[in-house]
């Protein structure tokens, strides 16, 4: 198959189920970082529970292999402070942007306009950024129970513990 | 705990849990079909779309950047993923009758008025710290937050922890706490 083919069945299915899931809303996403709705944390958490085991059997089995994106510290540090005040802003993430737009939300046009200026001015920025922030220290690649010398088992059921806990807390809390 | 949200939608369990199976089935399908691993993620597409509207106007320019060199500006597997986001989205709303045209978001709109213009400006400024934020990173709530945290990365883990952290103090400082209606 065709890699624009595949990508776009991917994709369908993807925001096939964004939209089920009810978390392309931009007030979906205001009201989890006002932690007034938790859907859209309910949605991603479960996603990368499933999705962890899953990947770590399959890479177990060699039928793929991880791409650590590299743990820069200036970058994801000041990259992620920067997203996070222009999410909040915003309302949309760059995936769910075009989401909501599908969904009749038109608004998300002016989402989408400015993520792309901001791409370009990025693109503009960037050999300076290459020099200074991005420059700073670099751990590369690294995953989780390496870093903290576990076995990777133990890590995910730790995380799944600690997804169910937060779970049963947003249920009761009716999040 | 209900199956289906009062807007008949899914339960975001389920929901989340079948886009897990479908992050795995795309890894394996990039990895078996394209022979190229990819995982999800969406907003280098920004990037590359950004090159590609500005060519007309500025060829040698995108030509000479030494950022678009670098991401390969083509339409490629993940673009169409975006594209298909926007497809998926609007095939899912016609069937549960949740299509909805919709011009300023009611929170937004209690906050700041039913006026389009400032949503836009609100929308644009906050676009464009968010996407300079998710290039600097390397990734957004999907390549980081789901694709990065799948595979237990560090950068996963700490970008969503600096992405939800930041979005719940400056959410607090534009909308107002969490009693303030």
């Amino acid at each position: 198959m065709n890699e624009q083919i595949l990508g776009l069945v991917t994709g369908v299915a993807f925001g096939f189920l964004l939209q089920k899931g009810r978390v392309l809303r931009f007030d979906k996403q205001v009201a989890a970082m006002r932690l007034k709705d938790m859907t859209i944390l309910k949605f991603m958490l479960t996603a990368i529970l499933v999705g962890m085991v899953g990947l770590h059997l399959l890479a177990h089995f060699d039928v793929l292999a991880f791409k650590h994106k590299p743990m820069n510290l200036g970058a994801v540090g000041l990259g992620g402070l920067l997203f996070g005040a222009g999410w909040a802003v915003m309302g949309f993430c760059p995936g769910t942007s075009v989401g909501a737009l599908g969904e009749g939300r038109w608004h998300a046009v002016f989402a989408i306009v400015g993520m792309l200026v901001g791409a370009a001015v990025y693109a503009e920025l960037y050999p300076f950024f290459k020099r200074t922030v991005l420059a700073w220290k670099n751990f590369g690649p690294i995953a989780l129970p390496e870093t903290l010398g576990l076995n990777p088992w133990l890590v995910i059921a730790l995380f799944w513990a600690l997804c169910l806990a937060l779970f049963v807390w947003f249920e009761k809390k009716r999040l | 705990m209900k199956w289906r949200t009062d807007d008949r939608g899914w339960n975001p369990y389920l929901a989340g849990a079948l886009t897990g199976v479908l992050a795995i089935a795309s890894v394996v399908a990039t990895t078996r079909i394209l022979g190229k691993t990819s995982y999800l993620g969406a907003s280098t597409t920004f990037v590359r779309a950004a090159a590609l509207l500005q060519r007309p106007v500025a060829r040698e320019h995108v030509a000479a950047g030494e950022y678009y060199t670098e991401t390969k500006i083509k339409v490629d597997w993940q673009f169409m993923v975006v594209v298909g986001i926007f497809l998926g989205a609007l095939l899912s709303s016609l069937t549960d009758g949740s299509l909805r045209a919709e011009a300023v978001p009611p929170t937004w709109s209690q906050r700041f008025g039913p006026g389009v213009g400032k949503r836009a400006v609100g929308a644009i400024l906050g676009g464009i710290v968010a996407m300079v934020g998710a290039r600097m990173a390397d990734g957004c709530p999907s390549g980081h937050g789901l694709s990065g945290m799948m595979q237990l990365s560090v950068s996963g883990f700490v970008a969503l922890a600096f992405f939800f952290g930041t979005g719940i103090v400056v959410a607090r400082l534009v909308y107002g706490g969490r009693n303030h209606e």
